[in-house]
């Protein structure tokens, strides 16, 4: 076998996952929640007032971040429910549904935290402008996903109908990212663009960048627990798991759960 | 100090959008750690 095609069977394997993900989760968590305080500490009082917005431009430090999450966290979604419905492999509508919630709650933030933003600079809590109205729909998205899988007692059936939902979904990303620039809305447009020169001093832009980071490592260390979670919810009469957990050795508080003895390890390959 | 806290006049704004943030967010990390726990307890029974 291949180096990438070994590699691609362990990713796509939930006795390989589940322990790999245990060992990943501390080395995204730890930087991330270093991220996350020092761009807090920088962009609630270092970095300078804005001169149109003053202090509640501040906002945007949880504001943006929340925006980009919740398209990543779609992306995610939907990639693996496609991978779900191509090549039916179960980690990957594991991983489908563990990013639903997350993203749902993220896309709730990106539209409470822009309504609290809106408020006080355009005088409204809520427009019908392109970009608020196709985030809302992502939000419908997600909960559409979250109900079909709730409602569907088969899990095949279940992964596939969510993932098909998913998928078809994926025509709104774009939408909610060019909005500012297809229709007229109130919303700005982007202040960070990979193309311009940003347009915000560095002392206010780079806690915005290493705030994204962080946001982004944290949803995928929360993703990482979600999807070892769904794996025992699944797998959980499976002889690995019983292995895994046999003698113990496991218990605690620890994360990461110790690896089983080489000699039972074979006896399981012979299972599969 | 109480400057930091007034936001420049929009306190309410500034901090009810993080206090959400802060919630929410930890929120994501403590409800599936707790499920992923218990779940972990059931499979070393």
């Amino acid at each position: 076998m291949s180096l990438i095609t070994e590699t691609w069977h362990k990713l796509s394997s939930a006795k390989h996952f589940y322990p790999m993900a245990g060992v990943l989760l501390p080395w995204l968590l730890i930087p991330a929640l270093l991220m996350l305080a020092w761009a807090s500490w920088q962009g609630l009082v270092v970095a300078p007032s804005d001169y149109q917005q003053g202090d509640s431009y501040r906002i945007i430090y949880v504001h943006v971040p929340s925006a980009w999450l919740s398209m990543m966290a779609y992306m995610v979604m939907a990639i693996n429910g496609a991978v779900y419905l191509i090549w039916k492999i179960k980690l990957a509508d594991i991983v489908a549904a563990a990013a639903a919630p997350i993203g749902a709650s993220f896309t709730f933030l990106a539209l409470a935290t822009g309504s609290l933003w809106g408020k006080p600079m355009w005088g409204a809590w809520w427009v019908w402008d392109a970009r608020l109205t196709s985030e809302l729909v992502l939000l419908f998205l997600y909960l559409g996903t979250i109900a079909l899988r709730a409602a569907i007692d088969d899990r095949q059936q279940a992964g596939r109908a969510a993932g098909l939902l998913g998928l078809i979904g994926v025509i709104n990303v774009p939408i909610i990212h060019f909005s500012v620039e297809w229709w007229e809305t109130l919303h700005q447009p982007a202040t960070v663009s990979k193309f311009a020169a940003p347009s915000m001093h560095p002392s206010m832009l780079v806690p915005l960048l290493v705030m994204a980071a962080g946001f982004t490592l944290y949803f995928f260390a929360v993703l990482l627990i979600k999807i070892r979670a769904g794996i025992l919810e699944q797998e959980r009469h499976s002889r690995w798991l019983a292995t895994l957990y046999a003698d113990g050795e496991a218990s605690g508080a620890r994360l990461t759960p110790a690896q089983p003895p080489a000699k039972q390890n074979n006896e399981e390959a012979r299972d599969e | 100090m109480s400057e930091f806290f007034a936001m420049g006049g929009y306190a309410v704004y500034v901090w009810s959008a993080w206090g959400l943030t802060v919630i929410v967010m930890t929120l994501n990390l403590i409800l599936p750690l707790r499920q992923f726990r218990k779940l972990r307890r059931e499979q070393e029974k």
